[in-house]
């Protein structure tokens, strides 16, 4: 039986009224007076120097009003910079935004154009003339990290083992996790399985295409409307890149169209900004799909090689790891959290992981969900399939055997503390759709688990209490998946409020304390612990004012408890004592701000059903179950909505979706035609089980649940596939043509 | 002494060990006795001060947000692990 009487429940969403109407204003409806419209140029070669950019006939052409290249931007000499996803030298961040020098990608933005409308603006950007020297192209890890290998950066030197060797190199870093004695974990195993395996890069794929609007005032003050995760990134993102005090900079988040990690670097902000200073008018920049595809930051691609021993009794006793990821053309492929869960589900006592992060001429990576391990699990979980089998053990008994737990050490050093991957695996081997039998021919039944960490980060909130008896909740986390209601719902509870009379606000960087970005799984935990502190501020206050208002000594104990004061014989409602507040001291606002410890990772796991058609290798998902910890669900609803798409994300990313890339470095599919995305005509119904092995570090137990649950599902589905008609998957995506050659293949 | 995991990129530093015991009563004091057996490892671990931007410290297990100045006990095990931030 709960003790909660908000959290746990399923009220509607504070903004949902807004979103089902069309009210709710995203960046691209945004209007201001004197407002022009932006082109970005782009590059039509994945790999050239610039030798020249004559914007001239772009300037000339009528209703232009400003044209910006890299030459716009300070040029206030290279440093390292951290933004919040470690340190990057500000050449990478700027250069990213403004191709100096060479353009690295297809795609690569050469120069932004303002005009009086968005016609007039593409017409002047096909105006500018650039005269390249093509340059050859490297696509993938291995081919960059071939001896002899164009080189994308003259001054990229590889760091081996934590060393820069100064030798000029595709590899930015290659780094190793090393616990135990692998040698001799290996020669104890009885069954060694190793394999190689391939995925491609993947989009996010979220619905709302990158905007930014920008006003650079006569004043030096920066204003920018955008899309984003973070509002204080993009703030701080903006201020370095045009090389002005964070102060100068006010970031307004609009409602955001998804994100999953790929609305948190900047690419349009900076340029909008320089084309408003130029113009000195307010200037809308907007993506096109083809530019969201080949010009933000997908997920890498990778090459990665696992291999692992077991006993015959079915104990883990070495692994061993090579992963290669592609970090597009900037370092920074995500490959350090792969290696962190690469092994992360099992308690493997020998373990040996080399990490590789390498550049290679496509955009530039960001993060997606759990960034790094669902590559890292789709290796993982499908040798340790094979390892059952070959055992003949049923494959979540192995896992369970070997399932990590509070004390066990990974591979990267520290110990878990309570985590629920035990849990997942026996609600797994528990479900309804685990206990069914499959009904018909070239049918199979795969399964997977997966972990994802979370972080914590700084966080700020502040809550007003109304006359009313609501109270207004302010925060920074801009809202992608239902956190104004998860946060409020946490406030909600120490008030002993129903969650509607906490009406939740998410603000701009000039009105709330600095928030890191909604990512890493930490808003409902971090924000939410914010929301939760500040609403005991408020309460504490408010018995100040009760007894203020008694006339009683201050040092009086007071109690709180179902929307009532008491002290000796004095009592006194919420929402009497809300009109008192002008009468006892004024305005009652209560504040918190975090950096909190405690975070909890989650464990996710997925159960797939597959039919394979044997003439044409299509593969139909007949039955899907996500199965998460979520520490505690505050609202169960959006806990299972986050398992279902991340679930239908991991579908995708095992099914279907890929960059097609030709030769010369062009994404053949980038659209949402081409790039073949599930839709609910693709899908069975996602179930979910929710597993709740509360955080200890959270006063409501949260764990974030955003990420881990696209961890499991293309490990899952291979099983499946395999299953269904005996052939193992090795590359991603596992399109039907794939399929045919594995099935030819046997 | 605080037992302080080196990252494998460390471990040639220390001659090859993974754990060597340090004092401090702060990860920046158990950073300076490090330092003082392995010399070169502050480099690797701090800049102006701080830890590198890319790693976090974990005691017990814990990723701590107060950096070096997190408080070390005698028995604690001290990590030094990649600062995440994810999607």
């Amino acid at each position: 039986m709960s003790t909660y009487s908000v959290i746990g429940t399923r009220p509607i969403r504070h903004d949902g009224a807004d979103k089902v109407t069309g009210r709710a204003l995203y960046g691209a409806d945004l209007q201001l007076a004197g407002l022009l419209h932006g082109a970005i140029l782009r590059s039509p070669h994945a790999h050239a120097r610039i030798i020249k950019i004559d914007t001239s006939k772009a300037a000339a052409l009528p209703g232009v009003r400003a044209v910006v290249t890299a030459d716009d931007l300070p040029d206030s000499g290279d440093r390292m910079v951290d933004l919040g996803e470690g340190e990057t030298p500000l050449s990478f961040i700027r250069g990213n935004v403004l191709a100096k020098g060479k353009v690295l990608y297809r795609g690569h933005a050469v120069a932004g154009v303002a005009a009086v409308s968005a016609h007039v603006a593409e017409q002047a950007a096909n105006l500018i003339q650039v005269e390249y020297e093509v340059l050859p192209c490297v696509l993938t890890a291995p081919s960059a990290m071939a001896d002899g290998a164009t080189l994308l950066h003259d001054n990229l030197m590889m760091k081996e083992l934590g060393q820069n060797t100064g030798k000029p190199s595709n590899v930015s870093e290659h780094f190793r996790h090393l616990m135990g004695d692998p040698a001799a974990g290996f020669a104890q195993a009885d069954v060694v399985v190793e394999r190689v395996f391939d995925t491609a890069t993947v989009h996010q794929g979220y619905i709302e295409p990158h905007n930014a609007t920008a006003l650079w005032n006569n004043d030096g003050r920066v204003q920018i409307w955008c899309s984003t995760q973070g509002s204080f990134v993009v703030r701080d993102a903006t201020a370095c890149v045009l090389d002005v005090p964070v102060s100068q900079v006010k970031v307004t988040p609009m409602e955001i169209g998804g994100g999953f990690g790929g609305k948190i670097p900047v690419y349009l902000e900076p340029v909008a900004a320089l084309l408003s200073k130029k113009s000195g008018r307010p200037v809308k920049l907007l993506m096109s799909r083809r530019d969201v595809f080949e010009a933000t930051g997908p997920t890498p691609g990778s090459h990665i090689r696992v291999k692992l021993g077991a006993t015959k009794e079915g104990k883990l006793v070495a692994g061993e790891a090579y992963l290669a990821y592609e970090a597009g053309a900037y370092p920074g492929a995500m490959v350090g959290p792969g290696a962190m869960c690469v092994f992360a589900a099992y308690d493997i006592p020998n373990i040996v992981i080399d990490g590789y992060d390498v550049v290679v001429n496509k955009p530039s990576t960001a993060a997606y969900r759990a960034p790094g391990a669902t590559n890292a699990a789709f290796a993982t979980e499908s040798v340790v399939d094979e390892i059952a089998e070959k055992l003949g053990v049923d494959p979540l008994e192995l896992r369970l055997r070997n399932a990590a737990k509070e004390g066990t050490r990974r591979a990267d050093g520290p110990k878990y503390p309570r985590v629920g991957c035990i849990e997942v695996l026996e609600a797994m081997k528990n479900s309804d759709h685990y206990k069914s039998p499959l009904t018909g021919p070239n049918q199979g039944r795969g399964v997977a688990i997966g972990f994802w960490f979370n972080v914590g980060l700084p966080s700020a909130c502040t809550i007003a209490v109304n006359a009313d008896g609501t109270v207004t909740l302010v925060e920074g986390s801009t809202d992608i998946g239902g956190t104004r209601t998860s946060i409020a719902m946490q406030a909600a509870e120490v008030l002993g409020l129903p969650a509607e009379k906490v009406q939740p606000t998410v603000v701009d960087t000039d009105s709330v304390g600095f928030t890191a970005v909604t990512g890493g799984s930490r808003t409902t935990f971090a924000t939410g612990m914010a929301a939760h502190d500040a609403a005991q501020d408020v309460v504490r206050q408010m018995k100040e004012r009760a007894l203020k208002f008694w006339k009683m000594d201050a040092a009086t104990p007071v109690e709180f408890a179902k929307g009532v004061f008491t002290a000796g014989d004095k009592s006194i409602t919420w929402n009497e004592l809300c009109t008192k507040q002008a009468r006892t001291g004024g305005p009652v606002v209560g504040r918190a701000s975090v950096n909190p410890r405690g975070v909890g990772g989650s464990f996710a796991g997925a159960i797939a059903d597959v039919e394979v058609d044997p003439e044409t290798g299509k593969v139909t998902v007949l039955r899907f179950t996500s199965v998460q910890d979520a520490g505690k669900a505050i609202h169960p609803s959006y806990v299972e909505g986050q398992m279902q798409g991340g679930s239908v994300q991991g579908i995708g990313w095992g099914l279907n979706e890929e960059y097609y890339m030709s030769p010369d470095g062009t994404m053949m599919n980038s659209s949402l035609l081409d790039y073949r995305m599930p839709t609910a005509l693709d899908l069975p119904m996602i179930e979910t089980i929710i597993v709740e092995v509360p955080n200890p570090g959270h006063p409501f137990g949260v764990r974030g649940v955003g990420e881990a649950n696209i961890v499991p599902p293309p490990g899952a589905l291979a099983n499946a596939i395999y299953h269904a008609v005996g052939v193992r998957m090795n590359s991603l995506p596992m399109k039907p043509s794939a399929v045919m050659e594995a099935i030819w293949s046997k | 002494m605080a037992t302080v995991f080196l990252p494998a990129m460390l471990r040639e530093l220390a001659g090859g060990t993974t754990q060597v015991a340090a004092t401090g009563a702060t990860v920046a004091e158990v950073i300076a006795d490090l330092e003082r057996q392995f010399p070169g490892i502050q480099d690797r671990l701090t800049e102006g001060g701080e830890l590198r931007s890319n790693l976090a410290v974990a005691i017990d297990g814990e990723v701590s947000p107060d950096g070096i100045r997190e408080p070390v006990s005698e028995q604690s095990e001290v990590h030094f692990v990649l600062a995440l931030s994810g999607g």
